[in-house]
């Protein structure tokens, strides 16, 4: 049984968003309305259907995000048992996170097992382009939503086990802004901010660049055709997350990735020593 | 729109505690959400009318609470009020300050009949 919220399913790879909430939905049980109380505190009477009803308050204290995080914390579990560096890749769409993914799962493959989990609105254009480097891939379409949340990860992973003593990525749908606020049970989120974006982006949107463990500044082969100052915008980031990481990084030259890989070397081994 | 996703949570919520303690309505919902969340209030109220429809907390009112951002600041060795995520100290002006309250996503009680 899924201990996460009871349903007759494995913790993974069970069908959340379709057969999951349907059965909620059956044990949903059927209320009575004979409604006693009316009459007992109406004893001249003037009794009528319009009266008020009793109210009461029912104490709940409970985190919205309970069953995000339930489900989050299988994750984080699963990962730990198998010394997996999850890392959760979020930006704005277009700023190069398939394209960062690709160049990286090359560079990284003979050293580690990865696998990746990719997340989009709609099409597997994205996984396919992962499985073209030879690396296991599963889509998640998220539909109209916006993010990617834990139970989805908890899905995939029945059918994509996290990689023993290697590095899982997650790319989440392409939002500067949901995806924040959901934690998928990963180590870290890696935010990128490509250089054409310009340089207020950490300052518009500090919620996601408070969130990171690392920052990437991607496209920087780009640089010499623009007005943009890399400084500031690194400095941007550094206001709103004085603890993050700020690497530049090119996936087309190849600028940059050799500190990116070793970021990824020292995440990995801390996952190995805990 | 991550509004309509927390408001389902919200109304799988309080589907689960009908459960619990036996109501079959709900006049109103009252919520926290810190002023530190990643949660408009607004798109919330709007997703919680659309998700509520037909199910235990249709018409009930959503009464929202905005408990302001408090941080340590580790420069100043105080509690300071934060205002937003990645603003500065508003004593020392620096970053160096972690979180501890103003960020919570909770429903607190409910009214009920």
């Amino acid at each position: 049984m899924c201990g996460i919220c009871g349903c007759d399913q494995p913790e993974t790879g069970h069908r959340v968003h379709e057969g999951h909430e349907h059965d909620h939905e059956h044990a949903h049980p059927h209320h009575h309305h004979h409604h006693p109380h009316d009459r007992a505190h109406d004893p001249h009477g003037a009794h009528t259907h319009d009266a008020p009803h009793e109210s009461r308050v029912v104490t709940v204290q409970r985190d919205i995000l309970e069953k995000n995080d339930r489900f989050a914390a299988v994750n984080r579990r699963l990962f730990a048992a198998a010394r997996t560096l999850a890392l959760n890749l979020v930006s704005s769409p277009g700023s190069g996170k398939t394209t960062l993914l690709v160049r990286t799962l090359r560079e990284l493959r003979a050293r580690a097992p990865l696998a990746v989990i990719e997340g989009d609105q709609q099409t597997s254009l994205d996984a396919d382009r992962i499985r073209a480097t030879g690396v296991p891939a599963v889509q998640i379409n998220t539909g109209k939503m916006c993010h990617l949340d834990a139970s989805m990860i908890s899905e995939a992973l029945g059918t994509l086990p996290p990689p023993e003593r290697g590095v899982l990525f997650i790319e989440n749908v392409g939002n500067l802004v949901c995806p924040a606020g959901f934690d998928l049970g990963e180590a870290g989120k890696v935010v990128l901010a490509s250089v054409t974006e310009g340089e207020d982006k950490p300052r518009k949107y500090p919620d996601m660049f408070h969130a990171a463990r690392v920052v990437l500044v991607t496209k920087v082969d780009l640089l010499p055709h623009l007005e943009l100052d890399v400084a500031a915008l690194e400095a941007n980031v550094r206001s709103v997350n004085p603890r993050a990481q700020v690497l530049r990084v090119s996936a087309q030259t190849g600028e940059g990735f050799a500190a990116w890989l070793s970021w990824i070397d020292a995440a990995l081994r801390e996952v190995e020593a805990a | 729109m991550h509004e309509v996703a927390l408001a389902e949570a919200i109304v799988d919520l309080v589907r689960d505690q009908a459960r619990r303690d036996a109501f079959a309505r709900v006049r109103s919902i009252r919520i926290a959400v810190g002023a530190l969340s990643h949660v408009e209030p607004r798109a919330l109220e709007f997703g919680f009318e659309a998700v509520s429809r037909g199910t235990v907390a249709d018409g009930a009112k959503l009464v929202v609470e905005r408990p302001s951002g408090e941080g340590w600041c580790t420069d100043c060795n105080a509690t300071v009020q934060i205002l937003a995520n990645g603003a500065p100290c508003p004593r020392c002006g620096g970053h160096r300050w972690v979180l501890t309250a103003g960020d919570e996503l909770r429903v607190v009680d409910l009214e009920v009949d």
